[in-house]
């Protein structure tokens, strides 16, 4: 789509104008002789929008969204059909159990993680991620990860679709159903649990029904359930399928918030759509989650949003697009409050792990390391298919323990300093075409420009400085590429060490 | 906060999987258990005897010498009612003393926040393995998790020790910086600070470990070893963690089972006589545990999630001998064909803290829980 294009693109340096020639899309040259590079923010604002949108991108493909321009990069995104979806295929034959890793959680993150990596709809798989945080549903109890995995290829298929169609899916998906324990809701002996969290974390928040509220939706739900399973010895797991049990459904009269009649279930989820604090509460997980940090939802309640205005405009846009989630999603991109939030939100683990692994362009396709690469984010405390709870995760600073802090930078410093994974090597080679001979002050800045462009405190750049200034001015000439090289995938580690560094 | 090496260490050994009591601690004189057990039946001849009435699995002696020397209590019947005998969410319950609703904080990292308050010291409780056992995950609460401690720290893969030193400096000062830039900020401030003095505290500790013995050439024993020699070099450590599985033997579980308790036995072994050759094991119990234990009868090659469990409480002033009641093994006494636990493990969770920790168990299990005393002070 983008590929092979051959233009001048116009960068501006400091005071001059000069004209990089690009030769294909991956060499630059510089044409005049000035020294340092300054980033337009137009490339910084695509950075930025990539890495909430998706899980970054390489400089390349930045570069070519820059010249597309924003709208157009943010249309695209919402456009995932314009390119292929991921080749499954290989992934099976390469790492087969990773189809149906049954109740083992590896191979299941596994199948996740290739997804992630390797897609060409960034914004699609980002959607998935952000769905499965708000209907977490976990393989400890399900102990099934071949439905989980149907769960999130659900989530995949229509999470940029419609909401609605998404909790109807979720009201009918086995998975689900075993988790929150509808197969245990009947006609004579009702189950709450999914009824309560229904309303609770995937739809309006506590304080917006009653206790009573959540006894007539789970009646509502009454017979929804999963057919006989049969036992898993000795011919392995068969799989659940949904069944509708009319003789368990508690057909008679309810009053839910407010409305009486002989509701079912997809009445209650209309009824729900119905209410301001359900395009609220989506409207809030959103920001939270493409934006800015909010607290946990359990205080959200009581502790009103960041930003009340941003959150009450998407939620009313959901409400008018009838609960469609890409008007949404393009109204969100294209606000300021969005473009002013670049760095307002700790990159979560499956965010520091993929996006790593993407930027140095390690761990492509079904290599043979997919499935212990797939368990790096539960070493930073993100076990995807396995959230501790059905209220997801605990985001934002909680993110960060001793244990994970450790973790994410010996995880990230690690590979931004090998010069022989190959995006490290283009990094290096794009900062070594800037000049021949260099100031520590320009490594710095260009390490900081491949990294994001991340902003870093003053304090924070006077220690990188001073820690480049120890070795003095780098040449990139032939003999000293090697020994540069070194210096600079050092400074990159470092970079990759620091506090702002944890931010995305 | 003053620590001494008198103050009272608890080792963490957790057997993950689902450890198969029936075949660890064997009745012997009960038919049930040859009757349930037509694949998988110890002989008698191969039992290792430790009293009247239990045998302990083939594999195990340095267990059965440790038991026979008091050093052991062996804690029959271990568990809690309505087990859902799923692998993650029964160690989830194990972890967070939480077996109706989802905890959230780990019974351990609770502890330690009681043994230091103040944060004085980021190695109070270390893990040893990948990732942080949700038992020791707390907010607040600092925990060092070492993958390998002759490799642990920041940067590690910074090969030349002078430029990973300068690196370190540079990320003491970044990360020491009063940047005035909000809570998050300063709270990662001081995470990564204490990440640093805690690989600073613990990477002495291979330097100064001296020790004769040959530990054995497997996962669980390299564990130990670390365990031994950062308890050895008096780092104020008072909760170390480890782990050592895969006990979850669906399939093949005659060799399986014999060589994870052999590995498990001869690690034991080799940690405790490590420690007692440097004067260090007075103040540690270990503590081993499984998150549930198998079906009373066998599938053929092996066997399927059960209930009840055995727990072990090693160390020279436990007081050893056997606890609780063995659970009935006949048929009408069993449930859903396992067997029934009589002890519940927060009990034994509330006996370690109280009398040995030294800390109040309740608010911790969220609950009066008890157990017999197989464990005084440590007084």
């Amino acid at each position: 789509m983008m590929r092979s294009f051959s233009q001048q693109i116009p960068i501006i340096l400091k005071g001059d104008v000069h004209v990089l020639v690009a030769f294909g899309i991956d060499t630059y040259k510089s044409v005049a002789g000035r020294k340092e590079m300054t980033v337009t923010t137009d490339t910084a604002l695509i950075s930025h929008l990539m890495r909430r949108a998706g899980f970054g991108a390489a400089h390349e493909e930045i570069e070519a969204y820059a010249e597309m321009g924003y709208e157009a990069t943010v249309e695209k995104l919402l456009d995932p059909e314009s390119e292929p979806a991921v080749d499954k295929y290989s992934l099976m034959r390469r790492h087969p159990i990773t189809e149906v890793p049954g109740g083992a959680s590896g191979p299941g993150q596994a199948n996740w993680l290739y997804f992630m990596l390797n897609t060409k709809r960034p914004l699609q798989e980002k959607m998935t991620l952000f769905w499965h945080h708000v209907f977490a549903t976990g393989n400890a109890k399900v102990d099934n990860c071949n439905h989980l995995l149907d769960q999130i290829s659900m989530l995949r298929e229509e999470g940029m679709g419609n909401y609605r169609t998404m909790l109807l899916n979720l009201a009918r998906d086995p998975a689900m159903i075993f988790w929150l324990d509808n197969n245990e809701n009947h006609k004579n002996a009702p189950n709450e649990n999914w009824g309560r969290e229904l309303l609770e974390l995937f739809s309006l928040g506590v304080g917006n029904y009653t206790e009573t509220d959540v006894f007539e939706c789970s009646r509502a739900f009454t017979g929804w359930t999963i057919g006989a399973k049969m036992p898993r010895y000795p011919y392995g797991r068969h799989p659940w399928t949904f069944e509708f049990r009319a003789e368990d459904h508690d057909y008679s009269e309810k009053t839910f918030l407010g409305r009486t009649g002989n509701f079912d279930g997809e009445d209650i989820i209309d009824i729900i759509l119905d209410q301001k604090a359900c395009s609220q509460f989506i409207a809030r997980h959103l920001y939270s989650f493409f934006v800015e940090d909010e607290p946990q939802v359990p205080a959200w309640n009581i502790e009103e949003p960041r930003n009340p205005e941003a959150v009450s405009y998407l939620a009313d846009l959901l409400v008018e697009s009838g609960y469609e989630i890409k008007p949404v999603l393009r109204a969100l991109f294209n606000s300021n409050f969005f473009k002013d939030s670049a760095y307002k939100r700790v990159k979560s683990p499956v965010e520091v792990v993929v996006g790593t692994l993407r930027l140095v362009e390690d761990v492509k396709g079904a290599d043979p390391r997919l499935e212990s690469t797939a368990r790096e984010p539960g070493y930073m405390g993100q076990d995807i298919l396995d959230p501790p709870s059905v209220e997801g995760w605990h985001t934002g600073r909680e993110w960060i323990n001793s244990g994970a802090l450790v973790k994410r930078v010996n995880f990230v410093s690690d590979r931004m300093s090998d010069p022989e994974l190959p995006g490290v090597k283009k990094i290096i080679a794009r900062i070594a075409d800037t000049a021949e001979s260099m100031s520590p002050e320009a490594l710095v800045e260009s390490c900081l420009d491949e990294m994001g462009p991340l902003p870093v405190k003053h304090e924070t750049r006077e220690e990188l400085v001073s820690h480049a200034r120890e070795q003095g001015d780098l040449s990139w000439d032939n003999n000293s590429y090697r020994e540069s090289a070194v210096r600079a995938g050092e400074m990159l580690a470092l970079i990759a060490s620091t506090r702002e560094y944890q931010f995305g | 906060m003053v620590t001494t090496e008198k103050d009272p260490v608890i080792v963490i050994l957790q057997l993950t999987g689902g450890n198969d009591y029936f075949n660890t601690i064997i009745p012997y004189n009960d038919g049930n258990y040859y009757d349930n057990r037509p694949g998988l039946k110890i002989p008698q001849e191969d039992m290792l005897t430790i009293d009247e009435e239990f045998a302990m699995h083939p594999s195990m002696g340095p267990m059965g010498d440790i038991y026979k020397r008091g050093d052991m209590a062996i804690i029959h019947g271990v568990g809690y009612a309505n087990s859902p005998r799923s692998h993650f969410r029964s160690m989830d319950i194990w972890h967070t003393a939480e077996p109706d609703k989802v905890g959230t904080e780990g019974w351990l990292g609770r502890a330690v926040r009681e043994l230091d308050p103040n944060s004085e010291n980021p190695v109070t409780a270390v893990n040893i393995g990948q990732g942080l056992p949700r038992a020791l995950v707390t907010p607040g609460v600092s925990v060092a998790s070492v993958a390998d401690l002759s490799n642990y720290g920041l940067l590690t893969s910074v090969e030349q020790d002078m430029v990973r030193e300068k690196m370190l400096t540079r990320f003491s000062n970044m990360y020491g910086a009063a940047l005035g830039s909000g809570q998050v900020m300063d709270y990662l401030g001081q995470t990564g600070i204490d990440a640093l003095k805690g690989a600073d505290i613990l990477k002495v500790a291979p330097d100064i470990y001296e020790s004769t013995i040959e530990y054995a050439d497997s996962p669980i024993a390299k564990s130990l070893r670390d365990v031994a020699t950062i308890h050895k070099a008096e780092l104020g450590t008072r909760v170390f963690y480890t782990q050592h599985g895969s006990f979850d033997t669906h399939a093949a579980q005659a060799p399986a089972h014999a060589q994870l308790w052999q590995e498990v036995s001869v690690a034991i072994q080799d940690f405790w006589d490590d420690l007692r050759e440097g004067g260090k094991d007075e103040n540690v119990v270990m503590f081993l545990f499984s998150e549930f234990g198998r079906r009373v009868r066998d599938n053929g090659s092996g066997t399927d999630h059960g209930a009840a469990g055995v727990s072990f409480v090693i160390g020279p002033r436990g007081n050893g001998g056997m606890y609780s009641r063995y659970p009935e093994t006949r048929a009408e006494a069993l449930e859903q064909g396992d067997l029934v636990p009589n002890q519940d493990f927060r009990g034994v969770y509330s006996t370690i803290l109280e009398n040995w920790l030294e800390v109040e168990a309740a608010p911790i299990v969220n609950g009066t829980f008890s157990s017999e005393n197989f464990l005084s002070s440590s007084n």
